[in-house]
């Protein structure tokens, strides 16, 4: 931990290659109101050692991509019906499901939004490491499996983990039990960390301290993260990439400065538009995007974002448009973008 | 901890004085139990000696405190009824056949319930949860002494498969076990599933999950103890309400336990055997609450340490 007067240092990088790589993944809801579509058909894929971003409004499908990604989208409500999700060269979608639990938390783990209620509470912290640790390193006696809980809290930043271990939820502040979630979601070295929204209720000092560790972490083990936010700030902290959500599909995707410099979508650009910025502090009303999402279960067939948009014309209402990418590899669902950049995927109606 | 037990305890004994204060002035207000004892062509002489000798012409505080002097020591006076005995003899004549009735019924309830119930939340909305709230529903919404005599009527009259009544072999336990035991089966079993179905919507388990621990973990270990809270609580009003709620069950089968003892204390006006049964189940209901406020603290940690 650094305090104010140290000058933090941001870890060095190292970026490898691919890890995980989703295609066309598609997991919808069946309920008795229709189907809804929360994850539309994705494409994105993570490095090793990267932050990829995923960002989007409440409801845009984010979550429900980072459940799908463990497969445990809640049943028998989700499903996912296509796509692939291919980590170290292996389908995930195509491996039997008592298979799975080897891949939880040692090559795909998640840190959940809200520490309060992600902890169990009847059971000590160094009970819920130790149980999982165990199957992590199968055969090894508890003594070395405590061990091995008390070094990964210490990494997360836990003070005096060896006194810790036998605390309670209930007894630890809301950053600590984030950190103990954190520590739990990395004991299994796992090649992919989804952090679906880890600091949203943590206070904003204790968050900026939480991203450092997760670098940290990061720079320590290489794991590539998949970074799940509304928050545009915390994505220029931790990200390299980042792609934008809207209505269950990404409609811009590109590197961090590239999307942030030249934002492409509209969406993306009333987004950057609604966060408030020390440069515009005399502004006296934040920009907000009018309208409300579509409802998932009942998509228009062309553009999703049309009704909102001031720029949509008759042609973002017949057919939702094409991707096309610019030479850097920047990507966005827009018709405005033809004749400009090259188009890579055809549209659909 | 050791304050938690004792500021239970504490409370404990609160509650029993305040009991004895009930129980001591509900005897009295049922009448004088000489107008039922006594002959009627008994004179005045006789109803005179008899209320001095029985300490009935006191005043009521002197009777009171008398009453709970001899109470603490187990001493609730000779029945009026049954002649030669003790009230407290008499309950604990008639309590092994009312510990083993309510011991098998409860036993059932708790072996049937609690996996039922949980797997029912488990696999919410199939043919399993259908049979389980169905079984629910007939156990809360029959009556049970309704129940007993048609399953008399059924099972031991027209098949002939079980005894019609009194205690015996394991075979005179069923149907009573049964009528007794149903109700407790529904509750428990309703309680089960809907506090496991909130605990299965948690974060937590999403993350036993995310860490990939095996689903009988995520259930029985992490989701179950934390579900056990709501239940355990009417647990306690169970098991004391199958040694009570019995009244009616004992009557039917002639069960010979305490419900029926106390159902003909009461008609006999028996005041020392009334008092006896009722001090007797009371401090059963206190004592079994002490033990589930000692067993919350054992499951979760957060009234331990509070």
């Amino acid at each position: 931990m650094t305090t104010s007067s140290e000058v933090y240092k941001e870890p060095e990088k190292k970026i490898g290659n691919v890890v995980l790589e989703v295609r066309d993944l598609r997991t919808y809801l069946y309920t008795k109101w229709g189907v809804t579509k929360a994850v539309d058909g994705l494409n994105f894929e993570v490095r090793e050692g990267e932050t990829l971003g995923i960002v989007g409004e409440s409801g845009c499908g984010k979550s429900m991509t980072a459940l799908s990604m463990l497969r445990l989208a809640p049943k028998p409500a989700a499903r996912t019906v296509s796509g692939q999700i291919i980590l170290d060269g292996e389908d995930i979608l195509q491996r039997p499901e008592p298979e799975m639990r080897f891949i939880r938390g040692q090559k795909i783990s998640m840190i959940l939004q809200d520490p309060m209620t992600s902890l169990n509470p009847v059971y000590s912290i160094g009970n819920q490491m130790v149980e999982a640790l165990g199957m992590y390193y199968q055969g090894e006696d508890n003594k070395g499996l405590k061990g091995r809980a008390v070094d990964i809290l210490r990494k997360m930043g836990v003070a005096a983990p060896e006194r810790r271990i036998i605390d309670y939820p209930h007894q630890m502040s809301g950053g600590m039990k984030q950190r103990v979630v954190g520590a739990m979601a990395i004991s299994g070295t796992p090649r992919v960390l989804i952090c679906d929204e880890p600091t949203t209720a943590l206070d904003v000092t204790i968050q900026a301290q939480y991203l450092r560790l997760l670098k940290q972490v990061q720079a320590d083990t290489g794991v590539s993260i998949i970074f799940i936010t509304h928050d545009m700030g915390v994505v220029a902290k931790m990200c390299d990439r980042v792609a934008v959500m809207y209505a269950g599909k990404i409609v811009e995707q590109g590197e961090l400065r590239s999307v942030f410099n030249n934002p492409s979508h509209p969406y993306t650009k009333a987004l950057m538009a609604s966060v408030p910025s020390m440069e515009h502090a005399h502004v006296e009303k934040l920009y907000s995007i009018e309208g409300q999402p579509p409802a998932l279960f009942d998509l228009p067939v062309g553009c999703r974002f049309a009704n909102r948009c001031e720029f949509a014309d008759a042609k973002c209402l017949e057919a939702y448009p094409p991707m096309f990418q610019d030479e850097d590899g920047h990507t966005a669902d827009c018709w405005r973008l033809e004749g400009q950049w090259k188009k890579v995927a055809e549209a659909t109606t | 901890m050791q304050r938690y037990i004792l500021i239970r305890l504490i409370q404990s004994v609160f509650t029993l004085i305040g009991v004895s204060i009930i129980v001591f002035s509900l005897a009295r207000l049922s009448g004088n139990p000489l107008d039922v004892l006594l002959p009627d062509e008994a004179d005045d002489e006789t109803f005179e000696r008899i209320s001095e000798l029985w300490g009935l012409n006191d005043p009521w505080y002197i009777q009171y405190f008398t009453f709970v002097k001899n109470a603490s020591r187990g001493e609730f006076g000779p029945s009026f009824k049954w002649q030669g005995r003790t009230a407290m003899e008499l309950v604990f004549l008639h309590l092994p056949a009312t510990l083993q009735l309510a011991g098998f019924s409860i036993l059932v309830s708790v072996v049937l319930a609690v996996p039922i119930g949980v797997m029912s939340a488990v696999k919410k909305g199939t043919l399993l949860d259908t049979v389980g709230k169905l079984i629910a529903l007939l156990g809360q919404s029959l009556p049970s002494f309704w129940l007993a005599i048609v399953m008399i009527w059924i099972f031991a009259v027209k098949l002939g498969w079980f005894p019609t009544s009194g205690r015996g072999g394991f075979d005179h336990m069923i149907l009573p076990g049964i009528a007794l035991g149903w109700f407790s089966v529904a509750s428990f079993m309703r309680l089960t599933r809907s506090s496991m179905l909130n605990v299965l919507d948690s974060e937590y388990i999403k993350l036993a999950r995310i860490k990939g621990l095996p689903e009988w973990k995520v259930i029985w270990k992490h989701g179950l103890k934390n579900a056990a809270i709501p239940p355990l609580t009417v647990f306690g009003a169970i098991v004391v309400g199958q040694m009570t709620g019995s009244v009616t069950i004992e009557t039917v089968f002639a069960w010979p336990g305490i419900g029926l003892l106390a159902l003909q204390a009461v008609n006999a006006r028996d005041y020392q055997v009334i008092q006896a049964v009722t001090m007797f189940i009371s401090v059963l209901f206190i004592g079994m609450n002490l033990l589930i406020d000692i067993l919350y603290a054992y499951i979760d940690p957060r009234v331990r340490f509070t």
